[in-house]
């Protein structure tokens, strides 16, 4: 258990180091996920040291998401003002990126 | 009723709701009955109707949203286990992020402004795809208002989540490869842990379109803007 809190906390906290020292836009959590793939494929991290805990992370990733949603109550009037043209771009944007990736991923994968 | 204002209360309410939400989609199987939007939905009305501010739920709500970030470094192990497919695959994955990404601030911001949003709103939609950090660190800075940004960018994963596959289906995209990766570029973490349940290979090319479109997204949104605004 403390093990497998140190290794993800210790490749976040790298992660926001790299932010901090660099000013780069990209954030620290997706700097510390590119080194946990790292450090699993230089076998520095065993994968079964972690798995207990990344499962744990992985299966509940869209319940972490609830309270940044429910900040939706603060924006209800922004919304609501302007509800058509918000609606229509994310809902037709969305649908745009869906089919274009994976029409253009399937038309260039190797067989 | 000031002890509806307590942390441990609001955060025993959150976990309470997510369970009863999740039993409803289990008994009914119905898409739209997403736990998340579920769960949020009956959360604002209960704030609303009790009174308590956003702010009050935000101190309990940030236990939860903590686990965020550990979160998408965990995704670093579905990465790694497939690895060396997606290096043979290299080309074809950038290809597709690259066209996802540029059709995803183009098309958002073309549709806002002819349906007439103001500017700030316009700004605030530009990164909705990409996972909450990046988008919000986008939006600010290119003047919008980051926190509207973390709210679309929540409506737009669980638009992905709830019907991102039928649209795929519906589409002619069966290849499940290509289905993970577009649900992850198009609709970030909450459409990856979609892909996550459907299976393992599906939810690890998921992470990989969150990456990547998360990369590629905060180094071109500027430059987008720039050129169609």
């Amino acid at each position: 258990m403390v093990r497998q809190c140190f290794i993800i906390f210790g490749c976040l906290a790298l992660g926001e180091l790299i932010v901090w020292l660099t000013g780069t836009s990209i954030p620290g959590s997706i700097i510390g996920m590119l080194l946990l793939t790292a450090f699993l494929q230089m076998k520095v991290v065993k994968l079964e040291w972690i798995k207990g805990m990344t499962d744990f992370l992985i299966s509940n990733l869209g319940f972490f998401f609830v309270p940044p949603g429910v900040a939706l109550m603060l924006y209800l009037d922004v919304i609501q003002a302007e509800l058509l043209p918000i609606t229509v771009a994310t809902v037709g944007s969305t649908i745009v990126v869906l089919i274009v990736t994976g029409w253009t991923h399937q038309i260039f994968k190797k067989k | 009723m000031e002890i509806l204002h307590n942390d441990i209360v609001l955060l025993a309410l959150t976990f309470g709701t997510y369970f009863a939400a999740r039993q409803c989609q289990k008994k009914t199987g119905w898409v739209i009955m997403n736990p998340i939007l579920l769960t949020i939905a009956l959360l604002i009305l209960f704030l609303k109707v009790a009174g308590i501010s956003y702010e009050t739920y935000h101190k309990a709500g940030s236990y939860i949203d903590f686990w965020l970030k550990p979160a998408i470094v965990a995704l670093g192990v579905p990465l790694y286990q497939n690895l060396s497919q997606i290096r043979k695959q290299f080309l074809p994955i950038f290809l597709s992020q690259l066209v996802g990404c540029v059709a995803g601030v183009v098309s958002v911001v073309l549709i806002a402004q002819a349906l007439g949003a103001s500017r700030e709103v316009i700004l605030s939609l530009a990164p909705k795809s990409v996972t909450t950090p990046i988008a919000m660190e986008v939006c600010q800075s290119m003047g919008g208002i980051p926190s509207l940004t973390a709210a679309i960018v929540v409506l737009v994963g669980l638009f992905g989540a709830v019907f991102g596959f039928k649209i795929l289906e519906v589409w002619h995209v069966r290849n499940p490869y290509s289905q993970g990766l577009s649900l992850g570029t198009a609709s970030h973490a909450v459409g990856t842990s979609r892909a996550m349940e459907k299976g393992q290979h599906y939810g690890a090319y998921a992470s990989l379109g969150l990456i990547l479109n998360g990369v590629l997204t905060a180094l071109l949104t500027p430059f987008i803007l720039k050129l169609i605004i």
